[in-house]
């Protein structure tokens, strides 16, 4: 069921937290020890807007074992305001609504749940922005 | 007031200082729940009610409509010291919803939190509880939150209206309440007019034993003995907004209090969204907050079967106009939908069996 | 640093192997290349495979599948490095037989994925992408190469229909090969009303899941005539890494590392794209067939899904790929791939590739990618007569 993994991800799953670099000022997200910009190790947290526009897309019809009770659902590659792409899931949208250059914003949904009994997974997807 | 005052009121006067709702983006017809379940020979309690999609529970409603009172709030989240949901379809039966809530808003780990229970009345306690928190000087602010996404018989009567939603509130001091709470009373009874067992999916309910000696016999003696305690009378509100587990029991227990329809009426949303439980007098009242004017008095009375009633008596304050519009409406909640047949509710709501 | 040659291959037919086992099918290759050799014991074993601790519950796979051909107490472990672990395995193997440090080394590439079954191979073949931040947001692999071919459709204008030469062509070759999966031609109208798996790749886009594995016996080149009449010299050997998660990439429609594995490769070798007659390229993915030709200096920018269109991959072109079928109708058993790749560009080299035989060629390539082009891994093979 996975429980450390998922619990140790918390702060990145929920509140969208990163790294932001001293030395170039790089917004980084995943969290990374190493600068890939400028190989700087100076480090701090920096929790990203969850503002950002969609940068691809897919409808996933065939999806790994977890995941199979979502279909169909769309994933996307969203650039987030601040600079680094990261992959999520799109929600409150009709599959075929997804476009590129879609404005979106983050929103906390269930990833997935380890069958009945198991432990449930929370993490960040995005939906377009524009609807109230 | 003394302690042995059956008005309760804090030392200190606390109100709300934030609230959000939220409520799903799908909506099953119960025209549809006829059409499946009577050849559409049938009276509609309502006209259709909000459903989640797969990847929604009450946890995650909560942390929106969480999120949505403290857009409006504009507090440190650090500074909240209980974040408190109320449900009768929390994700786990053991392992408490407002942990993931509490580190979703950024209030962890410098907080009490807990997951309540009192059927459809399970928010407004929270709110009860925190008025004391908050009002005792324990803290400065507390988020309560009733919630539910709950199930229904597949063909039973509660299938029509059973919905999704619900709302949050940030209890704080009466300064920065963009609502303060005048006073609070609660009446309950052992009444077992609806309920559900351990291991059961869906509740029972005792058809019209729900009616007399449940829902009115506690809203009526909870509402009429709020007003008696503060020496008010149904014209001296603005709204009154009471628990709606479908659309005629409010307004009959509305006229009985001597409210008028329009008094009723902006609070009055299980029509279009169904019974959110926990989370149905809240959503309510943050419909009528979002149009609510400085000076306005509230009455809100709420029930849980079981049975109980919370009953709240609020003042709108001019902090009301600049913070409605920081995050979304109620009537925006309720305008973004997207119609669903039977056949995809029975999926979003997993009532056919997989394993 | 020494010269090495390829003196020997063996592979087994890829498919659905139910009856066969892992360590039956890697066996069976080595024995199949050790034969082709005439001999009965080797220096050292590595084993490229990917899945086996997942999909049949097996790690310590190089020193199981030594002990179960024969060649217990044989220096042998297992290199993994996602869907280029075949290649990885060589690259071992390589530096074992360049350092002096080994004279007969085998490769192995094995997989067997047929064990796993619904489900769980999509779940395996997601380990290949970030687990944390990719694969536990509900993708599998191709959702991934989804995400890259919507991009470059979106950026160059491209259509679902512009990829379907990639897969056409695949087929075509498979049917002459008699270790490929499928041994039917695909039409192209068969390939746009393929269902869709995550648009826009559809079934025909992608390399079908399959058993198999191959083996190559490498020496060095003063050794080689000892052990082959057809020796090929591995003329180049290299790896270059990028991030592994797609949206990690400095440039997403890039193959970075593909482009710098290529570019050491071409180094070595002191050739450059032109000078290539064969490429047996990573084609997992339609779109990875495109971003390949394009990273290694075939096709320019958003221009490699056109050498589809106009015949030039064809084995009468003058830039034959999958000349065996390549992983989309050869098959891809994902961690025996990279040794496939391998054998028949030794194949084409030798002028054993039958019916699919390329006119007289002397320089082959094959490039092995690990998950969307987290890793790649580069051969330049020459023929030594």
């Amino acid at each position: 069921m996975d429980m450390p993994r998922h619990w140790r991800l918390k702060e990145q799953r929920y509140n969208l937290v990163g790294t932001e670099c001293l030395i170039c000022g790089a917004k980084l997200f995943p969290p990374r020890p190493v600068c890939p910009d400028c190989n700087s190790k100076q480090m701090q947290p920096f929790t990203f807007s969850g503002q950002g526009e969609v940068y691809s897309y897919s409808t996933i019809f065939e999806a790994p074992l977890g995941y199979e009770g979502f279909i169909p659902y769309a994933v996307a590659l969203v650039k987030l305001k601040e600079g680094p792409v990261v992959t999520a899931q799109l929600t409150d949208l009709d599959n075929d609504e997804a476009q590129v250059g879609m404005e979106v914003e983050m929103v906390t949904r269930k990833l997935r749940e380890y069958g009945e009994d198991g432990v449930i997974v929370y993490g960040y997807k995005f939906r377009p922005i524009g609807w109230y | 007031m003394t302690e042995d005052s059956l008005l309760l009121r804090p030392d200190r006067e606390v109100g709300i200082v934030g609230y959000g709702a939220y409520v799903p983006r799908y909506r099953l017809p119960a025209s549809e729940v006829a059409r499946v379940w009577k050849e559409g020979q049938d009276a509609l309690p309502i006209q259709e009610k909000a459903v989640p999609g797969l990847d929604e529970d009450v946890v995650t409603m909560s942390i929106e409509a969480a999120r949505n009172a403290l857009k409006r709030a504009e507090i440190e989240p650090g500074l909240i010291r209980a974040v408190w949901v109320g449900s009768e379809s929390h994700p786990y039966a053991v392992k408490p919803t407002s942990t993931i809530v509490a580190e979703a808003i950024g209030a962890a780990p410098h907080t009490q939190a807990a997951d309540w229970e009192f059927a459809c009345k399970a928010g407004t306690e929270t709110i009860q509880a925190a008025i004391g928190f908050v009002g005792s000087g324990m803290a400065r602010y507390a988020l309560c939150i009733g919630m539910d996404s709950s199930q229904a018989r597949p063909g039973d009567d509660l299938e029509y209206t059973a919905g999704a939603g619900g709302a949050a509130y940030l209890i704080g001091p009466k300064e920065q309440s963009l609502a303060y709470i005048e006073g609070s009373y609660s009446y309950v009874t052992d009444t077992p007019d609806f309920f559900r067992r351990p291991g059961q999916h869906y509740p029972q309910h005792g058809y019209r034993f729900t009616g007399e000696p449940a829902y009115f016999k506690h809203v009526l003696a909870a509402g009429q003995r709020l007003m008696d305690e503060l020496g008010y009378e149904a014209g001296d509100y603005t709204y009154a907004v009471f628990h709606q587990p479908n659309a005629k029991f409010p307004l009959k227990a509305g006229q009985a209090l001597g409210f008028s329809k329009e008094q009723v009426k902006a609070g009055l949303l299980v029509p279009m969204t169904g019974n959110t439980y926990a989370g149905s007098s809240l959503l309510g009242l943050t419909a009528v907050l979002d149009e609510a004017r400085p000076g306005d008095r509230v009455l809100l009375v709420s029930f849980g079967s079981g049975a109980g009633s919370d009953a709240f008596s609020l003042i709108v304050t001019d902090l009301i106009e600049e913070r409605r519009n920081r995050a979304p409406l109620t009537q925006d909640y309720i305008a973004r939908k997207k119609y669903i047949d039977y056949a995809l509710y029975v999926r979003f709501k997993k009532k056919l069996v997989m394993h | 640093m020494r010269d090495v040659s390829i003196v020997g291959i063996g592979q087994t037919k890829v498919g659905e192997h139910w009856e066969k086992s892992l360590r039956d099918l890697a066996v069976e290759s080595l024995w199949a290349a050790m034969d082709e050799v005439g001999i009965e014991k080797a220096d050292a074993l590595y084993v490229g495979n990917m899945l086996g601790g997942q999909f049949v519950g097996q790690e310590h796979l190089g020193t199981l599948i030594a002990d179960f051909a024969g060649l217990r107490g044989t220096e042998a472990f297992r290199v993994e490095a996602a869907c280029c672990s075949g290649a990885a395995a060589l690259r071992q193997g390589y530096l074992a037989v360049a350092s002096g440090l080994h004279d007969i080394v085998a490769v192995t590439g094995v997989e067997k994925m047929t064990d796993a079954l619904g489900c769980t191979t999509a779940a395996g073949l997601a380990t290949a992408t970030d687990g944390d931040y990719e694969a536990s947001q509900g993708l599998s692999l191709v959702a991934v190469h989804a995400l890259l071919m919507r991009r470059y459709m979106y950026k160059y204008g491209a259509t679902n229909a512009d990829f379907a030469m990639f897969a056409v062509n695949a087929h075509r070759n498979a049917v002459g090969n008699p270790y490929a999966m499928f041994h039917r031609p695909i039409s192209k109208d068969a390939f746009e009303k393929a269902r869709m798996i995550a648009d826009p790749i559809n079934l025909l886009d992608s390399a079908p899941v399959a058993d198999g594995a191959a083996t190559l016996v490498l020496c060095p080149r003063e050794q080689a005539s000892e052990f082959s009449t057809q020796p090929i010299r591995i003329s180049a050997s290299a790896v270059a890494t990028d991030s592994v998660a797609l949206h990690d990439r400095r440039d997403l429609l890039f193959l970075e590392s593909a482009y710098l594995s290529a570019k050491r490769a071409y180094q070595q070798a002191g050739v450059g794209p032109d000078d290539i007659d064969v490429f047996e390229l990573h084609d997992a993915f339609t779109i990875m067939s495109a971003l390949s030709l394009e990273a290694c200096g075939f096709a320019e920018r958003g221009e490699g899904y056109r050498l589809g269109q106009n015949g030039n991959i064809s084995l009468e072109g003058p830039t034959p790929i999958c000349t065996m079928g390549g992983l989309k109708a050869r098959g891809n058993p994902v961690g025996a791939t990279g040794v496939y790749q391998v054998v028949e560009v030794v194949e084409q080299l030798r002028g054993q590739a039958g019916p699919n035989q390329v006119q007289s060629p002397r320089l082959g390539m094959a490039q092995n990618i690990g998950g969307s082009g987290g890793t790649a891994i580069t051969h330049i093979m020459e023929a030594m007569n």
